[in-house]
């Protein structure tokens, strides 16, 4: 089995023994069944002890975990008639940066999403889903033309974070993030917003001023990554576990904190388990803000945006 | 005994240290932190921090910037009554925010309100880097969202003064969504026709850059002052490009297209003053006022 967990171990470890057993059994003629079935109910309580208890650092290796699908699966399997169009028309094309039109249940709809690769020469191209400033400014020309031809917008999240670089600065990696922001929050057609991986600070949330915002059950999204934070407050990187446990980085603790609408259950162990089941999902959530929102007028659209963020935040008066 | 007297000569001797060699007694004469030209306190105090000798731009406190802009008497604070809490439970976090309190004679990193600028009202915020380095949580966002909220409702012009390196980490992602709430605000002022001007000082970095500072209808700086999106230490760590002397400075920004100008402190007032009048109302009276009088000459000729 390909990138194990680390506290998926023991689940991994009977699974091989079960495989070794059924070898032997297969093999030879000792009858193994009764040994067999033990163990897979063995394996069953585990694997719900296991997931059902996962710590935010574990949520944070499986939103990083190298086979969880990324906004491109979720595109070919939601959607149909998807039509990935390129560049900012100023500069280049972004990679880091999916964004297109596709049909969703009959109408059409505009997505944009971050992308990373699934393998090193992948990531390569996509520079890790980390985008530059073209990549906003990709994503936000795409924006604004749903707008104009009153299309729905669907984000997905999924990056470490904006780019941090020579290059990225000098093309105004700060400008092209709070501009997204600032134009998102002026769009008058609904804005539905995914975190399917990582949503690493200001670099995800400039994709993510929707009118609904979602978080798959393990994905993050925070500040900073738990590293940066750890070596930032306590001068260590070593202790990004702790930072992940005080940082509040989970769909539950930003649902908790009001900042999220909804969690989509993911598979028992994570999205890449079982893509289907996980597009299953997605769709549900989909569906019903899209009825939803699609009630709104454009006035109302702006408003409910300014009402959903306006409360966000605590303090005392 | 040999032993105590070695000890007792250690401890009566002081090695003058380089650093106190260097010192200037506090409070009088300062020395300048870049060009080390030493000056009366009060003489820097008239020149607005801006060193006679080599122009550096030490940083100031968020009153000091206010009375050094606005008319006298003419400011009112807003919102001072908001108060940080800890929502993550974050230790240590609310100690040292009283201790910041107690330093700086704040309630928070930001002092948000309105007043005059050479007789023009106008509704400014002023963020201050001594306290939690001017970093963004709940309630500098919640301040700056009102003070914007407010503007458009008085349909004031917006100044804002940013000094911060970026969201505040013991809010987490509540700070990363101030972000969120602040642009929004602008753009809905925006969208009501308002003015608003940013001018970035030292330093300007991270969350803060990345959104109500970069959103201004014109994006100022201060000589000198680092403005960016990532640390300089992250860029060169997670990418070993060699990065010039002057990168991230408000000169590379202006360089790079990123700024509409870089204002001296000493002009900032005059500049400010200008800007606001061409923007207020009474001039576009003016405006409409010699254009009806051209429709009319032209109809009488």
């Amino acid at each position: 089995m390909k990138h194990v967990l680390e506290f998926e171990r023991p689940i991994v470890h009977l699974k091989n023994k079960i495989a070794e057993l059924k070898t032997i059994s297969k093999d030879s003629d000792i009858d193994l069944t009764n040994e067999i079935k033990r163990l897979e109910e063995r394996l069953n309580v585990l694997e719900d002890d296991i997931y059902s208890n996962l710590t935010s650092w574990h949520r944070v290796q499986i939103a990083r975990h190298p086979g969880r699908p990324t906004t491109l699966d979720y595109i070919e399997r939601l959607f149909t008639d998807f039509i990935e169009f390129h560049g900012d028309r100023y500069y280049g094309d972004d990679e880091a940066i999916v964004a297109g039109i596709a049909s969703y249940k009959g109408s059409p709809i505009t997505v944009v999403g971050h992308q990373r690769g699934k393998n090193t020469k992948e990531n390569i191209r996509r520079n890790f889903g980390m985008p530059h400033p073209e990549g906003y400014r990709k994503a936000i020309r795409h924006m604004k033309q749903a707008e104009k031809f009153n299309r729905p917008i669907v984000t997905f999240i999924d990056t470490k974070g904006a780019e941090p670089g020579k290059a990225a600065e000098e093309r105004g990696q700060s400008e092209a993030i709070a501009y997204n922001l600032k134009a998102m929050a002026g769009l008058t057609v609904p804005i539905i917003s995914v975190v399917i991986g990582e949503g690493g600070s200001g670099g995800a949330l400039a994709l993510g001023v929707g009118n609904h915002v979602h978080m798959l059950e393990n994905s993050t999204y925070s500040v900073i990554s738990p590293e940066g934070a750890a070596s930032i407050l306590w001068k260590d990187a070593s202790l990004a576990k702790e930072a992940a446990e005080s940082m509040r980085i989970t769909a539950y603790d930003l649902e908790e904190l009001s900042i999220i609408d909804r969690i989509i259950v993911e598979p028992k162990g994570g999205a890449h388990r079982n893509v289907e089941e996980q597009v299953k999902h997605i769709d549900e959530a989909l569906t019903e803000s899209l009825a939803l929102l699609r009630k709104l007028s454009s006035e109302e659209i702006l408003a409910q945006r300014w009402e959903k963020y306006k409360q966000i935040g605590v303090y005392s008066e | 005994m040999f032993k105590k007297i070695f000890t007792r000569a250690k401890n009566n001797t002081t090695i003058p240290h380089k650093k106190a060699k260097e010192d200037v007694p506090e409070g009088l004469m300062k020395k300048c932190e870049q060009c080390s030209h030493i000056i009366y306190y009060k003489e820097l105090e008239k020149c607005l921090h801006v060193c006679p000798n080599c122009h550096y731009h030490h940083p100031i406190d968020a009153w000091y910037r206010i009375d050094s802009l606005f008319d006298e008497q003419s400011f009112e604070e807003w919102d001072q009554q908001l108060k940080t809490t800890n929502p993550l439970d974050f230790p240590d976090y609310l100690e040292k925010v009283e201790n910041d309190i107690e330093k700086t004679g704040l309630s928070e990193a930001v002092v948000t309100g309105k007043g005059t600028i050479d007789g023009i009202e106008t509704a400014c915020t002023v963020m201050d880097m001594r306290f939690r380095m001017g970093s963004m949580g709940s309630v500098v966002g919640e301040k700056i969202a009102r003070a914007v909220e407010r503007a458009r409702e008085q349909s004031l012009p917006y100044i804002i003064f940013t000094a911060s390196g970026g969201a505040r980490m013991q809010e987490g992602v509540l700070s990363l969504m101030q972000m969120a709430k602040t642009s929004i605000a602008i753009e809905r002022f925006c969208r009501d026709g308002g003015l608003m001007i940013s001018v970035m000082t030292h330093p300007t970095t991270g969350g803060v850059s990345a959104s109500f500072a970069s959103l201004g209808d014109y994006n100022f700086a201060e000589p000198g002052a680092l403005i960016g999106f990532a640390g300089r230490r992250v860029i060169e760590q997670t990418t070993r490009e060699k990065l010039p002397d002057d990168f991230q400075t408000a000169e590379f920004l202006l360089k790079h297209g990123q700024l509409d100008k870089i204002i001296h402190r000493h002009e900032m007032k005059k500049m400010l003053a200008t800007l606001l009048r061409l923007h207020s109302t009474e001039v576009q009276q003016i405006e409409e006022e010699t254009e009806q009088v051209a429709v009319r000459g032209g109809q009488d000729g």
